[in-house]
């Protein structure tokens, strides 16, 4: 018995060497990169910060937390929501029509190539350098906030809108085809119902990551709450800044799950 | 949606065997509601106008076209920062894992038995995602001081928190028989996590990682702006002084870096998997 099981224990594939490998490669580019560590200067003014920030968090502002007027953490939510929601919106229109041009069920290869290269260079460039680019165009302000969010979204929309698109099931069409079903019929109770529970789902998951990018729109004063925090943070009001943080903690933690199962209601239907 | 099919009626239908079968009333037209009283919030918010978009929409080509032809002369002092950049990315992701695997153990209740540990180390993890990373750097550089060890800090807090939850959702759904028949022979629980557990999450547990990595680089880029460190500072300098030429060869420059890097770890992923 015993020795049956050395048997098969020596037949194991032997992984020893195939790790010590990879944890040396590993060690080697951590080595490498210790340069990722300058700047570390840990002074005991930063100490101090970080237990301003603390006691912030625990106390804060009560008035901004739950005020309702223009500057309250309500209004910023809402408004960091508004953004991300139309920025999605505003992104899917325009990545609907980029998405079929670019699946290779539906248009040639040479055309294909182009477009997604074009939704390439459009995913390079940081949202942060986009919100710059649009502030020229709308003036600062949520607004510039959405366009941002609805070029940086394309990216992400078409990629998936195109897998989507791409796994289309053609037997569908040819048996409406077969029945004798008009053009707009076949689109519509043969395409739609196929591709409207991806599209949706797909949408809601970019709404959610919507949502965190538009909280550090602000930086570049593209609306939201991120600009109040700057604002906050700048002047060292403590308890103004846990206040923020608590509403943006409550906003992402709230959509996250409310995605989560609005995403699993759609796909289950 | 109970009070919305009591309101309309569903509608049945006789087939021709005699069985009656219903429809729900459809329910696009709530759907749709609710859509356009979300469009005209969220416009009346934003300010939107579509008026504003086509006047001034010229503007947004003039900047894009200013960065052509792209600055190559300037190349000279993007590589170093670009290296910078990921270096932090790389440090930054290799940390945040290899913390993110002792609290993933923690966190997953099939290995863990305490049900308190497991929602305190999900609490842990849940707080730390939820702040946006470039929110962390911004923190991150008023304690840390400016400088790439606050962005390096971002980096590892987000690989630990999307490591984390990733890993201790899948130790969740691992196969566990291996595993309980070690521990009926009499093997301490350490040794039969390392023999049955570990190789199972093994190859899942890189390719994460490694997904985090690819991710961070692209993120590192505008970590700079707040003082983070890395490329962002100067993306974040020239686009100030309006030398967008220059700002065409640092994104040039991120294009390529990105797409080099998301290509060795994607072969290496699918290798993994």
């Amino acid at each position: 018995m015993n020795q049956k099981l050395t048997s098969v224990l020596e037949q194991a594939p032997r992984r020893g060497r195939q790790y010590a490998l990879m944890v040396v490669v590993l060690l080697v580019l951590v080595g490498l990169s210790t340069p990722a560590l300058k700047g570390a200067d840990i002074t005991a003014k930063g100490i101090d910060i970080g237990q301003s920030i603390l006691t912030g968090l625990l106390t804060p502002d009560t008035q901004l937390l739950f005020g309702l007027g223009n500057n309250g953490v309500a209004y910023l939510i809402l408004q960091t929501i508004a953004i991300a929601f139309l920025g999605t919106l505003v992104g899917a229109v325009i990545a609907v029509p980029l998405s079929f041009v670019s699946a290779t069920n539906i248009v040639p290869r040479p055309v294909v190539i182009v477009t997604r290269l074009i939704i390439m260079a459009i995913r390079t460039i940081p949202s942060l350098v986009y919100g710059l680019m649009f502030i020229r165009v709308t003036g600062p302000g949520p607004f510039a906030g959405v366009m941002t969010l609805a070029v940086v979204s394309i990216g992400m929309i078409s990629k998936l809108f195109i897998e989507t698109i791409e796994d289309l099931d053609p037997g569908i069409l040819e048996s409406l085809d077969a029945f004798g079903a008009t053009f707009f019929q076949k689109i519509r109770y043969g395409v739609l119902p196929q591709l409207g529970p991806d599209f949706i789902s797909i949408l809601v998951y970019r709404f959610d990551m919507n949502l965190r990018e538009a909280t550090i729109l602000g930086l570049v004063g593209a609306g939201g709450i991120g600009a109040p925090m700057i604002f906050a943070l700048s002047a060292y009001h403590w308890h103004q800044v846990g206040a923020i943080l608590i509403g943006l903690f409550i906003l992402v933690f709230v959509v996250e799950i409310l995605s989560d199962k609005v995403r699993q209601k759609i796909i289950q239907g | 949606m109970r009070w919305y099919d009591q309101l309309f009626e569903a509608e049945s239908y006789q087939l021709a065997n005699g069985k009656v079968v219903s429809q729900k009333f459809t329910r696009l037209p709530l759907l749709l509601a609710l859509l356009v009283i979300g469009i005209g919030v969220s416009v009346w918010v934003t300010g939107f106008s579509l008026t504003t978009l086509l006047t001034n929409f010229v503007g947004f080509w003039q900047i894009l076209a200013s960065m052509w032809p792209p600055n190559v002369a300037y190349f000279a002092q993007v590589w170093q920062p670009l290296l910078i950049t990921i270096q932090m990315s790389f440090f930054g992701s290799f940390f945040g894992a290899a913390l993110a695997l002792p609290f993933a153990i923690l966190a997953a209740h099939n290995v863990m038995k305490q049900r308190l540990v497991n929602l305190v180390v999900r609490f842990i993890l849940t707080v730390v995602r939820t702040i946006p990373t470039l929110v962390a750097a911004l923190i991150a550089t008023y304690i840390f001081g400016l400088g790439t060890f606050a962005g390096t800090v971002a980096i590892f807090l987000f690989s630990f928190s999307f490591v984390g939850k990733q890993l201790f959702e899948y130790i969740e759904a691992v196969n566990m028989g291996a595993y309980e028949a070690l521990i009926a022979t009499g093997a301490s629980a350490p040794r039969a996590f390392v023999t049955t557990i570990l190789p199972q999450i093994l190859p899942t547990y890189l390719s994460t990682s490694l997904f985090a990595f690819e991710g961070n680089v692209r993120y590192a880029a505008i970590l700079g702006y707040v003082g983070a460190g890395g490329i962002g500072m100067i993306l974040n300098e020239k686009i100030g002084w309006r030398e967008f030429q220059s700002v065409g060869i640092i994104l040039l420059s991120i294009f390529v870096a990105v797409v080099v890097i998301e290509t060795v770890s994607q072969q290496l992923r699918r290798y993994l998997s």
